[in-house]
């Protein structure tokens, strides 16, 4: 309710006692004046990015993150499924605003960990924000053997760190859509021609199919990847998130490698254009560890 | 006669207040038993009107306001199962049949003959309960319980959580109302 309108709806309010009707119209003034846009997306990711959901606070959400091999393989290797990699990972929603995680990814036997935080919420109504931003930092520890154990190796060359602002917008029930620039940088890069500081501008959404089902997408463009190497692929991913109450299935076909922003901006080496694409699936399980505090 | 009008006015102003009671503090709860987990919500923030000369009740809440102990349950809630975007408000809209019997100077529990209709996700149907009403000094308590069915308002249960929700709703209203003050 605009505050214009709100001497007109008293005025109204006052016109209904003389006439004795819908006094209740008071209560339509009460109405809470900003309201806070809620439920973007089914889970705290598009498929392989963070989305701008965020978990309930008091909320554990168990993720079991599979991808198989590549879909191209033919019957031998099951068109894929011989294969599996998968990340187990655990993110709590400490406030609303908040989220931290932690992963374990088979590929590469790495870590991961991140923090997640909401600045600003979409809202509707009076000081509206018509976006919602959030930034996410995040480690990656790869806990491989090193490869060459002769010559003097250092923890700090495991780590490798990613940075991400993610914009968002809930245009309706059905669409909603982010951008996400995102800075990976890791301590030791292969080769001298691969940058230790990557950049790359991110984009995902989803169109809500019924009211269970949605079709998701994500995609990133990696803006300084090393010319040199003929084989790296901009990541994408598209598939369906299914939602039955506390789980959510996401179903996905992906050329992503591995499932931490590490990983699949600096070492996606297929090529939908190849069919070098895997299967994948995500199922996130929420369990309401904190009650919510009692209302007064 | 300025005098004497104004004198009407306050005068038809007291009446008024005397009239109508009001809340925005009105508790609203509703439960459902199902096999794997019981529903449970709860709403403090209904408003209620009821004119005692007439009898005529009102009750609105807004849908968003209904809070669960379990956070995905209350999204789930609002997104999927009442519409609150779409749907944001629930209303009951109706009357006291037997007002004549109530007798609201005088202190005392009675029970109220409620007709109404109740509209909820879209849909208005007939509705009609029982309700008692406690006369206090200077309040008035309303208390109510009765069922409603998912089904009666087209909120659907998808065939995955048709053992989860059930199809009846036992709802709680717990109403103090004030008298409105002009």
């Amino acid at each position: 309710m605009k505050p214009k309108l709100l001497p007109f709806v008293l005025l109204f309010v006052k016109g209904s006692f003389a006439q004795n009707e819908d006094t209740l119209n008071i209560a339509v003034v009460d109405k809470p004046i900003k309201e806070k846009v809620t439920a973007p997306f089914k889970s705290s990711r598009v498929i392989m990015s963070h989305s701008i959901q965020m978990l309930k606070p008091g909320v554990l959400d168990f993720l079991i993150l599979h991808r198989f091999g590549n879909v191209n393989r033919g019957l031998y290797e099951f068109f894929g499924l011989d294969q599996a990699t998968f990340r187990l990972a655990f993110d709590y929603g400490i406030t609303k605003d908040l989220t931290i995680g932690i992963g374990r990814s088979s590929y590469k036997k790495e870590l991961d960990g991140f923090l997640k935080y909401r600045i600003i919420q979409q809202s509707t109504g009076q000081n509206a924000s018509p976006f919602s931003l959030v930034v996410v930092g995040g480690m990656t520890v790869n806990t491989l053997k090193f490869a060459d154990p002769t010559r003097k190796n250092y923890f700090s060359s495991r780590l490798g760190y990613y940075g991400q602002v993610l914009a968002g917008r809930k245009f309706s029930e059905a669409f909603s859509l982010q951008l996400m620039p995102t800075i990976v940088h890791q301590n030791l890069v292969t080769t001298s021609k691969d940058p230790n500081d990557l950049f790359a501008a991110g984009i995902g959404g989803r169109i809500k199919l019924s009211k269970r089902i949605s079709l998701n997408a994500d995609y990133y463009y990696v803006v300084n990847k090393n010319e040199e190497l003929e084989n790296f692929h901009n990541p994408l991913s598209i598939g369906f998130d299914i939602e039955t109450g506390g789980h959510v299935f996401q179903l996905h076909f992906t050329n992503a490698i591995g499932m931490n922003e590490r990983v699949f901006l600096t070492e996606t080496i297929n090529n939908w254009g190849d069919g070098d694409i895997q299967f994948g699936f995500n199922i996130s399980r929420a369990f309401q560890i904190k009650k919510k505090a009692p209302i007064p | 006669m300025f005098g004497f009008t104004s004198l009407l006015l306050l005068f038809t102003t007291i009446v008024q207040s005397q009239d109508k009671y009001f809340t925005k503090n009105a508790k609203i709860e509703f439960f459902s038993v199902a096999p794997l987990e019981d529903i449970e919500a709860k709403n403090k923030t209904a408003s209620a009107l009821l004119d005692i000369k007439t009898g005529s009740l009102q009750f609105s809440v807004l849908m968003q306001g209904f809070e669960f102990d379990k956070a995905l349950m209350q999204e789930h809630f609002n997104e999927n199962y009442v519409e609150s975007e779409k749907f944001p408000k629930a209303e009951f809209k109706g009357s006291i049949i037997n007002n004549a019997e109530i007798n609201y100077r005088k202190s005392g529990t009675y029970t109220a003959n409620v007709k109404g209709t109740m509209t909820l996700h879209g849909i208005t149907k007939d509705l009609e309960t029982t309700a008692t009403i406690k006369v206090n000094d200077d309040n008035l308590k309303a208390e109510s319980i009765f069922n409603l069915l998912l089904s009666d308002y087209n909120i659907k249960r998808p065939a995955v959580v048709k053992d989860k929700v059930s199809n009846t709703i036992k709802v709680t209203v717990d109403a103090k109302l004030d008298p409105l003050k002009n």
